[in-house]
């Protein structure tokens, strides 16, 4: 048996101890103590390994959900505030490419925390996302807004 | 502001418009509970305040610790990312639930579970 079998995680869980504690040698060593002890538990999980790419992708699909984020926040905030007559809310059906569970699981984070629209539910068998949008206009417009934003970007990034 | 004394004027009008924005997008969130009907809409309404209304807050709070010199500004962005990656997990479970809920009951006009469809009539707007 490996002493670091998530090396990654392990890293992340240094870092984090050190950010938060402050830099000294005992900071150190307690904290890399606690990460080595700690990533372990993800050894019961037996998680399936990830493959991810790290580069400009990432970057890019960061940008973007960080723009569309604030954008949506003030749509949803001006339909709360000013209730439009003709907003319709409804679902709609996103046929997906995605198959790594770790891609499937960004892209729901990234769906839902954008005010106005969430991840409902996802079959597995026929790769299609339900997905419900407070102001639903145009079901084909989404879903191309959808692929072509997040889902291309997040290919690149895991598949 | 009598918690910080040492906050050069200028900061502390940026901290407190900040702040004041943020806690504005926030209670814009939680008045869209109120005000909208169903509960797939209201769902919507209550992720402003972890995403804008903590990403401003967050921004108050590291202009604030940054001039004062305190402490490093990374906690701001663990917690940032932390309420960003939590949040959609707890309106994902409820939304699960709602959804059950309804194609049982069949109060809501929900979609039916896509495995029990016959006709595939949305499914090939593949692009």
């Amino acid at each position: 048996m490996r002493l670091v079998p998530h090396p990654f995680l392990t890293l992340a869980l240094l870092l984090m101890w050190i950010l938060l504690t402050g830099f000294s040698p005992g900071h150190v060593l307690l904290g890399g103590l606690v990460a080595i002890l700690t990533s372990r538990a993800m050894l019961s999980l037996k998680p399936e390994p990830a493959r991810v790419r790290f580069g400009l992708p990432m970057l890019r699909l960061a940008v973007i959900v960080s723009a569309d984020i604030i954008r949506s926040n003030i749509a949803v905030a001006r339909i709360v505030l000013f209730r439009p007559r003709e907003r319709k809310s409804g679902f709609i059906h996103l046929p997906t490419e995605l198959r790594s569970p770790y891609a499937l699981a960004v892209l729901a984070i990234i769906v839902t925390a954008t005010p106005g629209s969430l991840w409902v539910q996802h079959d597995a068998r026929r790769h299609i996302i339900l997905i419900h949008v407070l102001d639903l206009i145009d079901e084909e417009e989404w879903v191309r807004q959808l692929k072509h934003r997040y889902e291309r970007l997040l290919m690149e990034i895991f598949e | 502001m009598i918690q910080a004394p040492d906050l050069p004027l200028w900061a502390t009008i940026l901290v407190s418009l900040l702040l004041v924005a943020g806690a504005l997008v926030t209670l814009v969130g939680t008045l869209g509970l109120l005000r909208l009907k169903n509960f797939y809409d209201r769902v919507h309404a209550p992720t402003l305040g972890p995403t804008l209304g903590a990403l401003l807050i967050l921004a108050g709070s590291t202009i604030c610790f940054s001039v004062l010199q305190s402490r490093p500004v990374v906690h701001e962005i663990l917690i940032g990312l932390f309420v960003t990656l939590t949040t959609p997990v707890t309106l994902i479970l409820l939304a699960r639930a709602a959804i059950y809920r309804d194609r049982s009951e069949g109060i809501l006009p929900v979609p039916p579970d896509v495995v029990s469809r016959t006709a595939e009539t949305r499914v090939d707007g593949d692009g």
